[in-house]
């Protein structure tokens, strides 16, 4: 199809979104990353049954605790797709762009320049 | 098991937002099976933390560790030669580890990542219920194996009282009548006659009442 | 059954007469003239009225207070007292500060959970439950001796009074407990209030099939509706209440200006029916907030005049 998506996404690919755990996106966050989005499987169609289910609740822990530490919680996302949605894939990709975008970069990331 | 639940991250960094080394220090029982204080929460709160001083544009330094156990001293004494190089230790353990570690490292100061609940079991992904508040003189074997001390709201021996409503306490829907299960066990037990048995007055000098409790074993002293 | 206290409810009941009992809730302040007051709206009507001990975990006057208020102006007072806020010792010494009183009448009940009222952060204490607050109190009447053992100088001389409720769950362990409650020690009973007869006059075969009534004397509870309102609240909201439905549409198919006085008919009507019922041997009348109808209560249910008992 060759869509065209944002490049300054980078992918990491899990088995299952089930696999990412609330340390992975810290992790991500303390290392300069702007934004952290899980595309799992469509509700009802996770291939281990609730690996979807659990990345929600698990990036819904992640977004509380950048709430708390003045991150901010709407750096993390959740989205769900079938994999023959490709344009659909596209769209959030630029859609995640965009909203981080508009947030500006992570907090992080300039404290650790300043330090530097 | 000792159940506890996480403190929220804003109450520790209250406590600990002056210090610039710091150690996070888990423990591998109880609080690791109860998801509140394991390695994984270790890690989690050590990133949290981590974040939030760079933010806040202080240089801190963040160690994690996790030891096997917090309400041992041989373990506690893993940590010997690190522990006075901190300004505080986050303990993840329940009130007993918090405490064994400061009492072990009295230089250095010890702050609670947890709220420890109580003692119970996980009785469901998530779930964990009260089944006992070590009262120090075990009634069990008169009531069907269903402890009212810790289940009763009211702690009543001889129940239930006026307030059991379908099987439910009167403080919540959410919460079991105790005497309600009791009264079930005891008729699957085909022992319903002995729920007439008066309990008689507890003595609670074996409970927090009498002060703080030992156990002694010269059977297993050295 | 044998008079073994000055009481005079235990007289009026031994004597085989109808006992008629009330309550009064003490006011959340200072003021002795609210217990003064409620008690003269009912004192002619009944023979021992109730102190409440903080109902519903409401911080109120104390009930020993508002007995003693009663006492002086010559009413005899039913000291209700819980278990939740004393412990043995409190509940020992407030029982001779009683007896001090010549207050002979207690009621030994557990008391609602903390979380209904004003102080759903306290504690409870809950040393003893009800059935081993009776114990206490005829231990210390009986034996003339603390629960600790040393002998008491003058013990306290109670009649005493236990809580049932008949609609409790699980129904089938409500005739044992009432057993074990007389095996405990209690000489009365006020049940909760009653407005399904039907399972309440089930529950009372019940406890002549094991001819408890002979041994303990059961005064029905009865409180009348002000309104449709009141009773779907009871229905719904009151733990261990049971209100049929029929009630809820029988009140609430009359004007709402009539509806008290339709819910002060079911209760006199309810009187008349359990007055029927072997066992019953009274009738505990909790007007809440509405104790200027008790009167009117006593006297359509033919239960005044008051027998004079010495």
């Amino acid at each position: 199809m060759r869509l065209q998506y944002p490049t300054n996404i980078q992918i990491i690919r899990v088995p299952c979104t089930g696999k990412i755990d609330v340390i992975h996106v810290l992790r991500a966050f303390e290392k300069g990353a702007d934004g952290v989005y899980a595309v799992g499987c469509m509700e009802g169609d996770c291939h281990f049954n609730s690996g979807n289910f659990r990345a929600r609740k698990r990036i819904a822990q992640a977004k509380k605790i950048l709430d708390t530490i003045g991150i901010g919680g709407e750096r993390a996302q959740m989205y769900n797709l079938s994999s023959s949605e490709g344009p659909l894939f596209a769209q959030i990709a630029s859609e995640m762009d965009e909203k981080i975008r508009k947030m500006g970069p992570n907090p992080i990331k300039l404290a650790k320049k300043k330090a530097a | 098991m000792i159940v506890a639940d996480k403190k929220p991250i804003e109450e520790i960094i209250e406590e600990i937002k002056d210090k610039r080394k710091l150690l996070v220090l888990g423990c591998n029982e109880c609080v690791t099976v109860c998801e509140a204080g394991g390695k994984k929460e270790v890690g989690i709160l050590a990133s949290a933390l981590r974040m939030y001083f760079l933010k806040e544009g202080a240089e801190v330094k963040i160690d994690e560790r996790t030891l096997q156990r917090q309400c041992d001293l041989e373990y506690l004494e893993e940590i010997r030669d690190v522990a006075d190089q901190y300004d505080a230790i986050v303990s993840l353990a329940c009130g007993v580890g918090v405490q064994f570690t400061a009492e072990r490292y009295l230089s250095t100061p010890v702050y609670p990542g947890v709220n420890t609940c109580f003692l119970g079991a996980n009785e469901d992904r998530g779930l964990w219920t009260e089944r006992c508040q070590a009262c120090g003189a075990c009634i069990l074997a008169r009531t069907g194996g269903i402890c009212p001390v810790s289940r009763c709201a009211k702690r009543v021996l001889n129940g239930p009282c006026g307030g059991s409503t379908s099987g439910k306490c009167e403080i919540s829907k959410d919460t079991i009548c105790a005497w309600q299960l009791i009264i079930e066990r005891l008729k699957a037990l085909d022992k319903l006659d002995e729920y007439e048995i008066l309990s008689p007055i507890k003595d609670w000098s074996t409970d927090r009442a009498g002060g703080p409790r030992k156990v002694e074993r010269e059977d297993v002293q050295q | 059954m044998k008079v073994k206290t000055p009481s005079k409810l235990e007289k009026v009941l031994a004597a085989g007469h109808f006992a008629v009992t009330s309550e009064c809730g003490p006011p959340r302040g200072s003021d002795p003239e609210v217990v003064i007051e409620k008690a003269n709206l009912i004192k002619d009507h009944v023979d021992v009225v109730n102190i409440t001990d903080n109902q519903t975990s409401v911080t109120r006057m104390c009930s020993l207070a508002a007995c003693i208020r009663l006492k002086l102006m010559g009413v005899e007072p039913v000291l209700q007292m819980v278990t939740r806020d004393r412990n043995r010792i409190a509940l020992q010494s407030d029982i001779l500060g009683a007896a001090s009183f010549d207050i002979n009448n207690i009621l030994c009940l557990s008391g609602d959970h903390q979380s209904f009222g004003d102080c759903a952060q306290g504690q409870n204490v809950h040393d003893i439950d009800s059935m081993q607050l009776i114990q206490t109190v005829r231990h210390m009447r009986d034996e003339g001796k603390f629960l600790g053992g040393d002998d008491i100088k003058r013990p306290p001389e109670m009649f005493v009074g236990a809580a049932a409720n008949p609609f409790a769950d699980p129904f089938e362990i409500r005739v044992p407990r009432l057993a074990k409650k007389i095996a405990a020690g209690v000489e009365f009973i006020q049940t909760q209030c009653i407005y399904n007869l039907d399972k309440f006059e089930e529950w009372m075969k019940l406890v002549r099939e094991r001819g408890l009534h002979e041994k303990v004397y059961i005064l029905a509870g009865m409180t009348p509706m002000k309104s449709a309102g009141m009773a779907r609240y009871m229905k719904n909201r009151v733990p261990g209440m049971d209100v049929p439905e029929e009630l809820v549409k029988r009140l609430a198919g009359v004007p709402k200006k009539e509806q008290a006085q339709e819910g002060i008919n079911i209760c006199i009507e309810s009187i008349q029916r359990l007055k029927e019922v072997e066992g019953v041997r009274g009738f505990h009348v909790m007007a809440i907030e509405w104790e200027e109808k008790v009167p009117e209560i006593v006297e359509s249910t033919g239960l005044y005049p008051r027998p004079e008992v010495d």
